[in-house]
């Protein structure tokens, strides 16, 4: 691509720096050490041995032996790095890459290993402690079970720090502290204990007040802590009872039993959860291996693939949409505006890209109650009784118009320096031989214009395949159809995924992943099919 | 012969200054709408009006820093967005000299990985990152869920991708003579970096960070499921809630309130820098 546009960067050579001194030549591997330069090594690499210490206090608690040997050996890559002369291109590209390798490709990486199970909530644990969980929350008081005087603790913060159950065995006053990991005896010494049983205060624990504790009630009531024979829970803020755990697990038949009603769920290895005869799961099963079927149920299922396929093509449509969109209309004005007669074009230009400098997170908040069919202005305004996001047409209108009015001053002013980079004299020239400005436009400008700007509009159709925000942040989805809740008529699949991820029906992480890696393969193919075309080769490798 | 002049001048300029007072208008209607919102006294979506005539008031201010964190909310995000701009600038900067000037082995790969990671955008695997950062958080809390270090260093895994190629393309523009003979006089190749290469590409410089800091501010996914605590909250994270569930309406007016001052900074920037996004804007595109 040889178009002689002219950035800022030919422009701003003059002012550079002439050569540093002027000592003899010397060959490229001798450059002098200089004292800023020691010194800001020495900083940095100060700085990196620190972070390093740091970091390794807490693997070395938590005997996270593997973590600890490759920050090691990344710490001492870095040392050898920097204190060498050989390596120069490394000690430019390794800082960035560190973090692009730490927080994308990693959990890239991660998430394409979990697509594979069927990790979500109810899946989340090995089976053993799927077993622990089960028994545990089936845990009923049984009359005639002990009561102990309870206090509600933490290790930290009373609003957020996960709780701790102090307690007083009413038969031999030993005072206890309990967690979801079990009970652990404390020292009489370090605490404080009422006539009544109570525990005031102890060592390394927070006792919450009663309104603290009235605030955490559920977590208080979902509190279960493992005892030998049972468990304990709590009934109230201050009394707790030791019950008997109601369902079983038995190894020999590997299923789990209920005491009261006989009842039992096997072991099913292939859905990784304990299911009963007639079909019934337990909530909580364990993570297992699924293969392809994450895959494979987004195709066959007919509950997922349909809406799934509809997504799919509002997906290709919304960011087809909102790129052209923007593209045509940011073009037309700059076009409008890119006349030698024409004043005022600085005054112009600063009042249309206002939109690009606000806040795009809070004005697509302030688009979706323009939008509101009750109080919205769109409806004020021309007098309209519109529902726009209960309707998929016109919510999908609604959306295509907010993203038009947040990119078109983006791809105006990018239209804009590229008309200014095309030389008058070529279409001054076609206006000689008789073309109609129609006619320049379509043979000279535009096909200029599209090799200047279609890097740009592959990355923006790209950014707009999974604009989160202008879906998340207007209709979340909606309207939704009446037999789906979790696909409505405006999602985009990333929309569609994070529901599935983190929407209230229950998390399913695998299946997500899944969705994502689906969406991974989309984008690369769409945007590797348009380079190819859009530019040659060498650019890429120059 | 008036009238013809004045339709010759309609042809030729007239309906241009038409065409632009048009989209003005359409580009400033929303503004329009806020800023009125944001002035009316009764601070409700169902009273707000496209120009404000019930009287105007400055109580939608007033009330956002009484009842919000909204002061806590605007320094998080000017801390988050200034430190890991100003960090993602500097890093794709360090990689686009190395990219620009030096041949290396696992250059081409480096280039085209670059080109294809750009593509993936990090929140895909939001997941993942949800999982990763909760083992982070039991062992080093300080960078943890609910800290700014923590989604700082997030944001900067998604550093290189976004402005290496831009920058590379500004560095292939400068004339290699001029390192070269700097080279030749006994520079090292850090004192070329910063003392001869940052200087000339500074307008690029502003032009990747002021981009990169709209894109940080305006960052709503992962800071949402990062952060939480309501000390912690970003601005995009803050306002959402302003606006969830029945307060809706009500509070209207305070989060138009805290839209206009939102805007103030990169309002600001721009327009500071507005002559040097227009051909920054260009050259990254054309060198892609």
């Amino acid at each position: 691509m040889s178009t002689p546009l002219s950035g800022p960067g030919s422009a701003t050579q003059a002012p550079g720096r002439g050569p540093v001194g002027s000592r003899p030549p010397r060959s490229r591997d001798h450059a002098p050490i200089t004292v800023t330069g020691l010194a800001g090594k020495v900083l940095l690499l100060g700085l990196t041995a620190g972070i390093a210490l740091w970091a390794a206090f807490p693997l070395v608690d938590g005997e996270q032996w593997a973590g600890l040997a490759l920050l090691a050996a990344t710490t001492a890559g870095l040392f050898y790095l920097y204190l060498t002369r050989r390596h120069i291109p490394a000690k430019y590209l390794v800082p960035g890459t560190l973090f692009l390798i730490a927080f994308q490709v990693l959990p890239v990486l991660y998430m394409a290993s979990t697509a594979f199970t069927n990790f979500g909530d109810g899946h989340r644990g090995s089976k053993d402690e799927a077993i622990v969980a089960i028994q545990t929350s089936s845990v009923t008081q049984v009359p005639g079970s002990a009561q102990y005087a309870l206090s509600i603790a933490t290790t930290g913060d009373p609003a957020t720090a996960p709780l701790v159950f102090l307690v007083t065995d009413p038969a031999t006053g030993a005072v206890s502290a309990g967690d979801a990991g079990g009970l652990r005896r404390l020292d009489a010494a370090d605490v404080t204990v009422t006539a009544g049983g109570r525990v005031t205060a102890a060592d390394g624990y927070t006792v919450l007040n009663v309104g603290q504790a009235s605030a955490r009630s559920r977590e208080v009531t979902d509190l279960v802590v493992p005892t030998a024979g049972g468990a304990l829970r709590s009934s109230g803020l201050s009394r707790a009872y030791e019950g008997k755990a109601v369902r079983a697990y038995d190894s020999g038949c590997d299923c789990v039993r209920d005491a009261a009603t006989g009842r039992t769920w096997t072991a099913d290895e292939e859905v990784g959860a304990f299911v009963a005869a007639d079909g019934e799961r337990l909530a909580q099963g364990w993570k297992i291996n699924v293969g392809l079927r994450n895959f494979t149920r987004v195709l066959t299922d007919g509950n997922i693939s349909g809406p799934f396929l509809g997504a799919l093509i509002w997906n290709f449509a919304f960011a087809i949409g909102s790129t052209g969109g923007t593209f045509l209309l940011g073009m037309l004005i700059a076009l409008v505006l890119h006349s030698p007669r024409m004043r005022g074009t600085n005054i112009y230009r600063v009042l249309l890209v206002l939109p690009y400098a606000m806040p795009s997170f809070a004005m697509l908040l302030a688009w979706r109650d323009m939008f509101n069919a009750d109080f919205g202005l769109i409806n004020n305004l021309f007098g309209l009784h519109v529902d726009w996001f209960g309707q998929p047409w016109t919510a999908r209108f609604a959306v295509i118009l907010i993203q038009l009015w947040l990119g078109y001053p983006y791809m105006f002013l990018v239209a804009t320096g590229a008309l200014q980079a095309i030389p008058r004299e070529l279409t001054e020239a076609t206006s000689v031989d008789g073309a109609s400005p129609w006619q320049s436009f379509r043979a000279v400008t535009l096909p200029l214009l599209l090799i200047a700007l279609s890097p740009l509009l592959i990355s923006s159709f790209a950014f707009n395949f999974n604009n989160f925000n202008a879906i998340y942040l207007t209709t979340e989805g909606a309207p939704f159809p009446a037999d789906n809740p979790t696909n409505g008529a405006t999602d985009l699949l990333i929309t569609y995924t994070y529901r599935l991820a983190f929407g209230g029906q229950g998390a399913q992480f695998g299946f997500a992943a899944a969705i994502s890696l689906f969406i991974f393969a989309i984008v690369a193919v769409v945007s590797a099919v348009s380079f190819r075309r859009t530019r040659k080769q060498e650019e890429v490798y120059s | 012969m008036g009238g013809r002049r004045r339709n010759r001048w309609f042809a030729r300029v007239g309906w241009r200054h038409l065409v632009a007072v048009l989209a003005v208008l359409f580009s400033l209607f929303p503004i329009v709408f806020v800023l009125s919102a944001a002035l009316n006294p009764l601070g409700t979506l169902s009273t707000s009006e496209l120009v404000p005539t019930g009287g105007v008031s400055l109580g939608n201010f007033s009330g956002l820093f009484e009842r919000t964190a909204f002061e806590r909310w605007f320094l998080n995000s000017l801390l988050i967005a200034g430190v890991a701009s100003f960090a993602s600038v500097f890093l794709s900067a360090l990689a686009a000299y190395a990219f620009s000037r030096m041949r290396f082995r696992g250059r081409r790969v480096g280039l085209l990985s670059l080109l294809l990671i750009q593509m993936f955008p990090q929140f895909l695997a939001i997941v993942a990152i949800y999982l990763i950062f909760g083992t982070i958080t039991d062992l080093w809390p300080s960078i943890g869920f609910n800290t700014p270090w923590g989604l700082l260093l997030l944001y900067l895994g998604g550093a290189l991708g976004v402005n290496t190629w831009l920058m590379k393309g500004f560095f292939d523009t400068l004339p290699r003579e001029l390192d070269e003979s700097a080279t030749m006089d006994g520079a090292s190749h850090a004192q070329v970096f910063f003392r001869i290469m940052l200087p000339l590409v500074a307008p690029i410089l502003a032009v990747a960070g002021l981009l990169a800091f709209i894109g940080t501010i305006n960052e709503f996914l992962m800071a949402n499921v990062f952060l939480t605590s309501s000390d912690s909250k970003t601005l995009a994270v803050g306002m959402y809630g302003l606006l969830q569930g029945n307060e809706r309406n009500n509070n209207f007016g305070i989060f138009a309130a805290g839209t206009l001052l939102t805007a103030i900074p990169t309002v600001l920037v721009f327009q500071l820098l507005q002559r040097y996004i227009v051909s920054g804007l260009t050259a990254g595109a054309v060198k892609g």
